[in-house]
């Protein structure tokens, strides 16, 4: 019965995976004080901040590469990769899109990103980030009619050095781990993005990720502040070539809310997964932390997870201001050798606060697919509570599936509430849905659509419908 | 419109259907009748493609083109429906959706665009109505939480949406209380056309008094050992299969 579908499989795969032909400039391979001197020039820095960068390297030195996840990983050499590689002759980011060269625009426009004014996303900002510099950024100057900040993170380091040196490293201290300490000391770029007071911005901010150099790795830092009483919706895409080898993708993401603000940060992680016998795929190693400083502010993540030879992420939250919330919605898909190991923590600080975490794990192949969550009640969290619930869907019978939940409670006046499934697309389900006219493909999209709706539908609208076919191709060739 | 001609087929490595022989032809009901075990869920399985049926030997042709060469979802495209005795729950699908799709997938067979969700809404509303089915059901998962009931009619709404040319019901009557089963009866009667043929596999006389064959075959161990019209399934339902 799988005859002819199992042909059909084979046809879409990874369709990002082309390589744009330009000639880029890179710094040697190796990570020493050089190196970070060379970044740091590059990008034409302050002194203070390369001065920050330097600190961070010699903590480095004393640390070594975490090994607690539930992931099978080769050892990297840190000294025989590239950390920072930009398209030649690139030195001053273009001020309009007639000079960005041409190659550019088309590697985005086919990724579907158009960038020219005329032709982007309504109602969405984009700043396209390619290897390790930001190529272009869309709707800056409307946005900055407003007040709002939205440019890569190097530009803000010149033009807004108060508000970068005021908040990098206050939500993801220096010394977090091995990788959030190596992306302070090599990061290249990433967004800015800073909200005025009482400012709800009025498009979508959204960052797309492109690695195309090979052997370089990708270290993005992103930071974004929403002031007292703001709103902002921002959305990160990451593709990247298929090669060989696996490439490295290390980001630190911090977001900050004050007094009755609110984030939402919706990420559709879709780098290059590795081949059907895992060979190849980005190591997906990323920080990022939201803190909820202010009181009645809000947090929210969403992610897509459907890339990435490794994936380890946790995206979370600190909820210190009083009656602040933090959010999480989650879909890890993992095929043939993938693996993943994602969820989040919920640091319970203030009065009042709650989180609600959802989390829905898809595994086919011979993937793994892990959530490791906490949620921790502090002492002074009274009336706190968290609901957390996850569901894991395995495809097949040789993937494997974990969920490792954990919690600490000081508190005695909080609640924890917590579900767990686990389930299996049965051949009687999809023998159902073929039965009326879905061929194999369609009946088990329709099934796993079913699986992750309640988290695809936290997506901003203009991506959502994008997200459920991304997950349905993420699937094919997993039955048969 | 179908024939099938010394099939054998075997599950999990038993023998269930026997040499089994059968000519359906258009606009006939057909209602198939015999002890538990006689194979008559079997016959339901095997002609919708359904894994782990494996067939051994025999033929089966639908208007004229071989059955049993083609995928599961061919056969649906191609006209064949089956009724199934216990209807597949789909956590997290809606019923709304769910059948919306399954009316595209046969417009995209038939080269039509995908169809309007008004047009689409307005012949749902119509279509529920004959099977008093409630429209709040289509917001709830496929066939999750639903009554025995609901089930059955879920089923008979999916036979009409989908126009098929030979409709399989199996055991559609179980499950279902006398006015449930009234309705049911009413619209699958409203789907009796010249064109289209029946399987009614059943235990019970009482759905063939709403539904009335023009052909009844008993079963017994994998083939049919009578047929006769609609009087046998009376004379059945008095004396027993011995």
């Amino acid at each position: 019965m799988n005859k002819v579908s199992k042909d059909n499989f084979t046809q879409e795969k990874y369709k990002y995976g082309f390589v744009t032909e330009i000639e880029s400039e890179k710094i040697p391979k190796g990570l020493n004080e050089d190196v970070i001197k060379l970044i740091s020039k590059k990008k034409n820095e302050p002194e203070w901040m390369l001065e920050w960068r330097l600190s961070a390297f010699k903590r480095l030195e004393h640390m070594s590469v975490p090994k607690w996840a539930k992931a099978e990983i080769d050892e990297i050499d840190f000294q025989d990769l590239y950390y920072y590689s930009s398209p030649k002759d690139f030195k001053e980011k273009p001020k309009s899109l007639d000079e960005v060269d041409p190659k550019l625009l088309e590697t985005y426009e086919k990724l579907g990103i158009p960038l020219k004014e005329q032709k982007v996303l309504a109602g969405v900002a984009v700043d396209a980030v390619f290897d390790s510099v930001s190529v272009a950024t869309t709707f800056k100057e409307k946005l900055n009619e407003i007040g709002v900040i939205f440019c890569p993170i190097s530009e803000a380091i010149q033009k807004h050095p108060e508000l970068v040196r005021k908040y990098i490293g206050s939500v993801i201290p220096v010394t977090d781990h091995f990788y959030a300490t190596l992306n302070s000391a090599v990061f290249s770029d990433g967004s800015f993005v800073y909200i005025p007071k009482g400012v709800k911005c009025p498009m979508e901010l959204s960052t797309y990720f492109r690695i195309n150099a090979s052997e370089t790795g990708q270290f993005e830092r992103t930071l974004i502040i929403a002031d007292e009483g703001s709103y902002v919706s921002y959305l990160e895409g990451c593709t990247a070539p298929m090669r060989d080898e696996n490439q490295l993708h290390a980001a630190n993401v911090e977001l900050v809310a004050l007094d009755d603000a609110e984030i939402k940060y919706s990420t559709v992680q879709n780098w290059y997964p590795g081949d059907e016998n895992g060979k190849g795929g980005i190591y997906n190693f990323v920080t990022k932390r939201g803190l909820c400083k202010g009181k009645n502010s809000k947090i929210s993540w969403t992610q897509i997870e459907t890339g990435s030879a490794i994936t380890w992420k946790y995206p979370s939250c600190i909820l210190r201001g009083d009656n602040s919330t933090g959010e999480f919605y989650s879909v890890a898909i993992t095929n043939n050798y993938q693996q993943a190991d994602t969820g989040t923590k919920m640091i319970h600080l203030g009065k009042n606060t709650k989180s609600r975490i959802i989390s829905k794990g898809i595994s086919a192949g011979k993937s793994s697919n892990t959530y490791r969550g906490l949620v921790s009640f502090h002492k002074k969290a009274k009336n706190a509570k968290n609901f957390t619930q996850c569901d894991s869907l395995l495809v097949g019978s040789e993937c494997k599936a974990n969920t490792i939940p954990l919690t600490e409670n000081s508190s005695n006046s909080s609640s924890i509430e917590h579900e767990a499934t686990t389930s299996k697309i049965s051949d009687e389900q999809l023998f159902y849905c073929m039965q009326r006219g879905l061929d194999v493909e369609e009946a088990q999209s329709l099934i796993v659509n079913g699986f992750c709706k309640e988290v695809l539908q936290k997506l901003p609208m203009e991506f959502a419908v994008e997200a459920q076919k991304l997950v349905s191709i993420s699937l094919e060739g997993s039955v048969g | 419109m179908l024939e099938i001609k010394n099939l054998n087929v075997t599950v999990e490595e038993k023998q269930i259907l026997k040499n089994l022989n059968l000519n359906i032809g258009k606009g006939e009901v057909h209602a198939i009748m015999g002890p538990n075990g006689s194979g008559k869920s079997t016959i339901a399985h095997t002609l919708a493609g359904k894994p782990n049926y494996n067939v051994e030997s025999g033929e089966v042709n639908l208007n004229g083109e071989d059955l049993l060469s083609k995928d599961p979802y061919e056969r649906s495209l191609n006209g064949l429906f089956l009724a199934f005795q216990y209807p597949i729950e789909l956590p997290g699908v809606t019923n709304a959706s769910y059948l919306k799709q399954i009316v595209n997938a046969h417009r995209k067979s038939r080269k039509e665009t995908p169809i309007d969700a008004g047009e689409f809404l307005k012949i749902l509303k119509e279509k529920s109505k004959l099977l008093d089915i409630p429209m709040d059901m289509h917001s709830r998962f496929v066939n999750a939480g639903f009554s025995g009931g609901e089930k059955k009619k879920n089923e008979v709404l999916q036979m009409d949406l989908l126009n098929p040319s030979l409709i399989i019901m199996d055991e559609t009557d179980s499950g279902l209380d006398v006015d449930a089963l009234k309705t049911t009866a009413d619209a699958i009667n409203k789907l009796r056309n010249d064109e289209r043929s029946f399987i009614i596999i059943t235990h019970y006389l009482r759905l063939l008094e709403y539904i009335e064959p023009d052909y009844v075959h008993v079963f017994q161990n994998g083939s049919v050992i009578e047929t006769g019209d609609k009087t046998l399934a009376s004379r059945i339902d008095q004396e027993g299969y011995s």
